[in-house]
């Protein structure tokens, strides 16, 4: 995709956000669009231009019928060429609605359904002629998704309470160290099973990375270090002592480097729905337990009191501290909670793997920072955002056994540059919480 | 006397305390007059939490209760370290080597700092600017005096190019340059991988992901030209990575672009107010950033390695991060903590070999040197230190900003 690059503006030049913003408030176009909204509708328009023509040259190379497998045996089969010609068609007929008068309150609606539309045609250009297990991709993408929706929710309830979380990375590798080194030796307990001793795993793994979540509010809050600094810190620290006890202690005792993995647990009667029962309900407690996190975490961020207070604290520290709210104290607890979150998540590549390996996590701390400012700071768009590059995960996966031709490196390419293309704000901008990142200091 | 803290921070004097004892005066005194005191209590600070981390993790003496054992390891681990880098001329052609990617890479964090940008894409700037001049090196065959400068040239330039991306996006949009590194790391890491394996890059032959060999014309030549051992792998790289330190110096120090940049670094709106461009700084700051980390990769890969790989940047993006902090962002002390750096880690593989501990202390090593330099407050309240300062040089500034 082309969208990286900025068009000339047609306003005045923008030299920094703070111009950006004060020309976007200021100056009220007709049809109450302002500046900013007109220029990301444009923007919009042209994507789906450049999408169009893409389809068109390229999604229509392959003939043959792509053959998409469901669940028990049924499958439905799209010819290649015919849905390319249709879906290029579709968007310049979108993109010429959208530069001529855009959607209104419909942009996101039809923005998602051009993007299926899309999606769609390329499995089929990829998979023409062959077949391939569509329901086994989206059920592997929520696997895939689910350590970011926990990676992705620790670092919202951190940033929302104004503590920049670049250390989710750190906080989800130590969880996966310190479940399997627990989890290996608590299974061998007297009196505790495999699966009893894995969850003890677990219990220990959130508390680790709570005490790490802990030293990052100790630092950020006490001692005022830079946030970014201080994460960058974990990381490290984090990364280096686990490969270093990996190395020292685990290859030398390879007991207390082996839990059971964790197999599926299947909801009695939801697995039973067609196609979604296979996706969602034959999957793991860890994927239950993400989407009721983000069910949870939702209600909580913009319904409690607590959340009330948290979202204030982030946003003007100041004026929370005026109407009583001890600052401090609510940012370190949801540090520390967002910690034991993130070790909660961590314990998910045990469960899967059953051992630990020296830097496991490989940098999905990275990608679950990007799904927070995809996810725009809200915990529904971050598990959004979580799904989708799961589902990039995926489709590099399902490539690779397809052998398309088309590096499968483009593919796991397209999170990071959608997320730069969401910061630059090119079709929409994702804001962060306002005081995140710098420390309070109460008068 | 107050001594003034480097590059902003807090600068606050001593403070006025009347029980301070007289070891802290002695030490306080000691600092009042150069900031070397604070880098050496981190660095004693990180060697004892890490000698304390090698000695819990001795299960098999701790056991035994063994404590003379496990001192005795730690004392012959330590001693590893400086026999190891130091102790050899191989040895300190193995620090040289680790130590020059670090520099050019810690100037490259250290420009974009001083001009107010937390710039942590030095791995991106890497990889664009080495496979730029892999590329000059294995397809040009002329003769070493023009093909070296070319493919240096070729570093910088596209080291520049993939951060001044970056620094555009930031003056043009806003995006905040820590998000947009992060990205354009593992986007330059996900290119190189699929270059390597392009025909155009990829060795004949081969099915992993590595490219063609640079002629020994083409390499950057020998430090210690003198001696016909191959072992000793030290090469030219180190003179242009004193090079590019000097070049910053002047940068920051004489040039009146340097003087806008910290300007603008220190104070946007006074910047601003006083008629600088601050899209055209923070796009020149991250150009020039971004050149120093290309020349970085061109070092590694026509000069140490020969080749490039997939991994030829390895984690020194990120441990340029920590050099720059212990360096306080300024030249000379990049250049020492880079020193400091690559003694490690050449002395960490004898540590290794010797001890069988392994290599990724390190790591932590270097983890906990950064904690206890960027954390200035808590490094004097474990040393019972009372003068405030020495803060870290950069404050972050929130995504919005």
């Amino acid at each position: 995709m082309s969208i990286s690059e900025s068009p000339a503006p047609d306003q005045t030049p923008i030299e920094t956000t703070a111009t950006t913003t004060a020309t976007a408030d200021a100056s009220n176009a007709p049809g109450g669009m302002t500046f900013e909204e007109r220029r990301h509708a444009r923007n919009l328009g042209i994507s789906y231009v450049v999408l169009a023509g893409v389809t068109a040259l390229f999604l229509t190379r392959h003939e043959g019928t792509a053959t998409f497998n469901l669940d028990g045996g049924r499958s439905f089969g799209l010819p290649a060429q015919g849905l390319g010609w249709f879906v290029a068609a579709a968007l310049a007929v979108t993109a010429g609605i959208q530069l001529w008068r855009g959607y209104g309150k419909y942009t996101n609606v039809v923005l998602a359904m051009a993007s299926i539309l899309v999606f769609m045609s390329f499995l089929s250009w990829a998979a023409a002629g062959r077949s391939f297990s569509f329901i086994g991709m989206l059920a592997s993408a929520v696997t895939f998704s689910t350590p970011l929706i926990f990676g992705a929710c620790a670092g919202i309830m951190c940033e929302r309470s104004g503590v920049v979380n670049i250390a989710i990375e750190g906080l989800l590798l130590s969880g996966a160290f310190t479940s399997a080194l627990v989890g290996s030796i608590a299974a061998s307990w007297p009196g505790l099973g495999d699966s009893s001793g894995f969850w003890v795993g677990v219990l220990a793994a959130m508390i680790a990375s709570a005490l790490l979540a802990w030293l990052l509010a100790w630092l950020a809050i006490r001692f005022k270090v830079d946030q970014v600094i201080v994460g960058f810190f974990i990381n490290f620290f984090v990364l280096g002592l686990t490969s270093f006890l990996s190395s020292r202690v685990l290859t030398e005792n390879p007991d207390y480097n082996d839990t059971p993995t964790l197999g599926a647990w299947k909801i009695p009667l939801l697995e039973r729905i067609p196609i979604l029962g296979q996706i969602l309900f034959q999957q793991t407690v860890f994927v239950y337990s993400a989407m009721l996190l983000v069910v949870v975490f939702t209600w909580f961020l913009f319904r409690s009191k607590w959340g009330l207070r948290t979202r204030a604290v982030g946003e003007h520290p100041r004026a929370a501290d005026t109407l009583g709210i001890n600052v401090l104290r609510l940012r370190y607890r949801n540090v520390i909670l967002a910690g034991a979150i993130a070790g909660f998540g961590g314990s998910w590549w045990t469960a899967t793997i059953g051992r630990f390996n020296e830097n496991i996590t490989n940098g999905r701390g990275f990608i679950a920072l990007a799904v927070v400012i995809v996810g725009r700071w809200h915990p529904v768009g971050a598990i959004s955002a979580a799904l989708l590059f799961g589902l990039f995960d995926s489709v590099a996966d399902k490539l690779s056994l397809l052998n398309t031709g088309l590096p499968s490196e483009f593919i796991k390419m397209t999170p990071y540059l959608m997320t730069i293309v969401v910061v630059a704000g090119f079709v929409g901008r994702s804001r962060g919480p306002k005081a995140a990142g710098q420390p309070y200091e109460s008068q | 006397m107050t001594a003034a803290t480097v590059d902003g921070g807090s600068s606050s004097g001593p403070r006025g305390d009347e029980r301070t004892p007289k070891a802290v005066a002695f030490f306080d005194r000691i600092d009042a007059y150069n900031n070397l005191l604070l880098p050496v209590l981190a660095i004693v600070s990180a060697l004892v939490a890490g000698a304390v981390i090698i000695g819990l993790t001795d299960i098999d003496r701790l056991k035994e209760g063994d404590i003379l054992g496990i001192l005795g390891t730690i004392k012959d681990a330590y001693l590893a370290l400086p026999a190891g880098a130091l102790g050899s001329l191989n040895g300190i052609s193995e620090t040289i080597v680790s130590a020059t990617p670090l520099i050019l890479a810690g100037l490259c964090f250290a420009i974009a700092a001083r001009s107010g940008l937390f710039n942590i894409g030095a791995t991106g700037q890497m990889f664009a600017g080495g496979m730029a001049s892999v590329w000059v090196g294995f397809s040009m065959n002329g003769p070493g005096i023009v093909q070296v400068p070319l493919a240096l040239l070729a570093g910088i330039v596209a080291g520049g190019i993939w951060g001044g991306i970056v620094g555009f996006l930031k003056a043009r949009t806003g995006a905040h340059e820590v998000i947009t590194t992060i990205m354009t790391n593992y986007i330059a890491g996900l290119l190189t991988l699929w270059l390597l394996k392009t025909d155009a890059f990829q060795q004949p032959g081969k099915d992993n992901p590595i490219s063609k060999t640079v002629r020994p014309e083409g390499r950057l030549p020998d430090l210690f030209f003198w001696s016909d051992n191959p072992a000793l792998r030290a090469h030219w790289g180190f003179l242009v990575a004193i090079a590019g330190a000097m070049f910053t110096w002047w940068l920051f120090e004489r040039s009146k672009i340097g003087f806008e940049l910290r300007t603008f670094g220190s104070n946007a709106d006074a910047a601003r107010y006083a008629g600088m461009k601050p899209a055209t700084l923070t796009t020149m700051a991250m150009f020039i950033a971004g050149a120093m980390a290309g020349l970085a990769g061109a070092s590694q890969v026509i000069g140490t390695q020969g080749y490039a790989t997939e991994s030829f940047a390895g984690s020194i993006g990120f441990d340029a991060i920590a050099v720059a902090l212990l360096g306080r962002n300024k030249p000379t002390g990049i250049v020492f903590a880079a020193f400091l750096f690559g003694i490690l880690e050449a002395g960490g593989r004898r540590m290794q070999l010797e001890t069988d501990i392994p290599l990724d202390v390190v790591l932590v090593l270097r983890a906990l040197i950064v904690l206890f330099i960027a954390a200035p407050a808590l490094t004097r309240l474990l040393w019972r230190l009372k003068r405030e300062g020495g803060g870290s040089a950069l404050q972050f500034r929130g995504w919005g900003a």
